[in-house]
């Protein structure tokens, strides 16, 4: 139900234009390339019956927000403020007036429309190139009317992809944990939203104890901890069908748990006798492997995107460290050597990068290593921060944060940051309630 | 050359105690030893003179002598009263990642269900569960709120 009804059709075949605008993402970038978003055009029939039927008074203004607020938070763009647009949406759409939009000292220009038959909501949009003169891509979309929200994902990805090169992250959704309550009596949740903030749903009712969900390959399914009947175990959750059944029969504490690439595997750690080692288990033939087998505690495990190795967590050497071995559990080989613990690994899904938590004199620092443990960068420091996942291009990282409380040990809070790999554009990601441990799907559309 | 390296670490020890303590009467009533806490704040009691907890070093699992001291007890009362079985609820501070703590906390209650089964209690009267970070019993961020987190609490089951 969640991710259906979404039918693509490219219209026009965008035509390959080179020497046109490039935005650079690999730096941090402190001029964030100037761009109108014109608001969408569609004639008042469309507009009142989309209105009737979506309870919004203008669509097309309301798709072009989604965009424009994407492009923001992206940290690449400027999208200026539509008081100074000259040009009507309609004949913008059409044929740009550049010089105008140019006075604006706008580089880009987006501009669309937007018709309703056939119970369809058909979106069309262009991407221009002001000073140049030229149209760099159009395409159109047709859907349902109620995934108004993601068509201007879906475009906001299309522009990313035009203009930096590389796929987006914006047609993605978040899993996390929702929190209320006093810190020592937290009710947690686990709650789905879009990228930005929209859509939350919750998926379960805050009875008992939730933990760690992430998705599976295709965002269909969860994996998480939940304390059901006071026994933390891990359980896999059917979003669309809502139904859960915990992973395996072991005797004890289940924790930690993530999908492999192929979402054929759920790899964690299962706690026995005060001793904490990984295990996988097959969803199809249920079949269990151990994968370490060490008197340390292991966890935190994180396949690489080819699923041929394994980073985790290990206090072996006598404190947290990283370590990474063969998805068979062979040839184990620390990797990080710094100053300070180290937690929470996760491999890019580009492959390159292992992001991490360190604790290092009193201080969390969320930041990214190269897999061999060359390179540590550190993005970001706070008083308690962890548990970084990667947007699904590699370039942003998502974690959460938590608040020191006060003398009284009041204002605690817990809520959701995003972070450029390039340790720029640092975001608090609104959630309806306090909010933790958040997992980022794979691009939706694709 | 141990006894030298020995003397230097009690040294420290004890420096760390002064440095501690001083900075816990700061904050408020409780106590600590390194940085274990060995107040009575947070403490509750299975029986009288029976108290239910057991508090532990940052990372650390080791029972201390006081804690030692706290399960023969818990050991004996179990003894007197075979019908009673127990969960040990073991818990961490916030200062680590959620994960590394669910498995610290289960360290730490075996640590305690060990130590009372070599004073003869059956494995089949304690159960253990490992609530990481996410219970914490003093809501507070500073070193004496973290010592008193740090814990695994005897709690009875029937």
């Amino acid at each position: 139900m969640l991710f259906r009804y979404l039918f693509i059709f490219f219209l026009i075949i965008p035509i390959k234009s080179f020497a046109l605008i490039e935005v650079d993402i690999t730096r941090g970038n402190l001029s964030p390339l100037p761009i109108a978003v014109s608001p969408l055009s569609l004639d008042r029939e469309t507009k009142n019956n989309l209105k009737k039927i979506l309870e919004k008074e203008d669509i097309g203004a309301g798709i072009s927000s989604v965009v424009e607020n994407n492009l923001k938070k992206s940290g690449l763009f400027n999208p200026l403020s539509k008081d100074s647009f000259l040009q009507k949406p309609d004949i913008a759409h059409l044929k740009p007036r550049f010089e105008d939009w140019a006075l604006i000292k706008a580089q880009a220009l987006i501009t669309g429309k937007v018709t309703f038959s056939d119970e369809k909501l058909r979106v069309e949009f262009r991407l221009w190139d002001v000073l140049a003169a030229k149209e760099m891509m159009a395409l159109a979309f047709t859907t349902v009317p109620s995934n108004w929200r993601r068509v201007g994902h879906i475009i906001t990805d299309k522009i990313y992809e035009r203009l930096t090169g590389e796929k987006g992250y914006f047609d993605t959704r978040i899993i996390y944990v929702s929190e209320e309550g006093p810190k020592t009596k937290r009710i947690k949740k686990l709650a789905i939203m879009d990228q930005d903030g929209f859509n939350t749903k919750y998926l379960t009712l805050g009875n008992e104890l939730v933990l760690t969900p992430r998705f599976n390959p295709t965002n269909q399914m969860v994996t998480y901890l939940s304390y059901f009947r006071n026994l933390p175990r891990v359980y896999l959750l059917d979003i669309e069908t809502g139904i859960q059944e915990v992973v395996g029969d072991f005797p004890g504490m289940t924790f930690a748990p993530r999908f492999s690439p192929d979402g054929k595997k759920i790899i964690m750690s299962f706690a026995k006798d005060g001793n904490s080692d990984i295990y996988t288990m097959d969803l199809e033939n249920r079949i269990v492997e151990r994968i370490t087998n060490h008197p340390s505690i292991d966890t935190s495990p994180s396949y690489s995107p080819d699923g041929k190795y394994i980073c985790f967590n290990s206090d072996r050497s006598g404190y947290q460290q990283i370590y990474i071995m063969k998805s068979d559990g062979s040839n184990v080989k620390r990797i990080s050597f710094g100053k300070g613990l180290y937690g929470t690994p996760v491999w890019s899904p580009r492959g390159d990068l292992i992001a991490f938590t360190k604790l290092h004199k009193g201080k969390f620092y969320i930041g990214v290593m190269r897999t061999n443990g060359k390179g540590e960068r550190l993005l970001t420091e706070n008083f308690y921060q962890e548990a970084p996942s990667w947007s699904p291009n590699g370039r942003v990282l998502i974690f959460y944060r938590e608040t020191k409380t006060d003398d009284k040990g009041e204002g605690f809070t817990a809520k959701l940051w995003s972070i450029d790999l390039t340790g720029y554009n640092e975001r608090l990601v609104s959630t309806e309630t306090d909010a933790s441990d958040p997992s980022w799907s794979s691009l939706l559309s694709n | 050359m141990n006894l030298n390296k020995i003397f230097k670490n009690a040294l420290l020890v004890a420096l760390a105690c002064l440095a501690l303590s001083a900075c816990a009467k700061k904050v408020g009533t409780g106590q600590m030893q390194g940085d274990v806490y060995t107040g009575t704040d947070t403490v509750e009691y299975l029986a009288s003179g029976v108290p239910d907890r057991v508090f532990f070093a940052t990372n650390e699992s080791v029972l201390t002598t006081k804690s030692r001291e706290t399960l023969r007890k818990q050991a004996a009362w179990l003894r007197k009263n075979s019908k009673i079985n127990i969960v040990i609820e073991g818990h961490a501070d916030e200062r680590g990642t959620r994960e590394y703590n669910l498995a610290l906390g289960e360290r730490r209650a075996n640590a305690a269900k060990d130590y009372l089964m070599t004073y003869g209690i059956s494995a089949d009267r304690i159960s253990v569960i490992s609530y990481g970070k996410e219970r914490p019993v003093d809501s507070g961020s500073n070193p004496l709120s973290w010592s008193k987190n740090r814990r695994s609490v005897s709690v009875k089951a029937n």
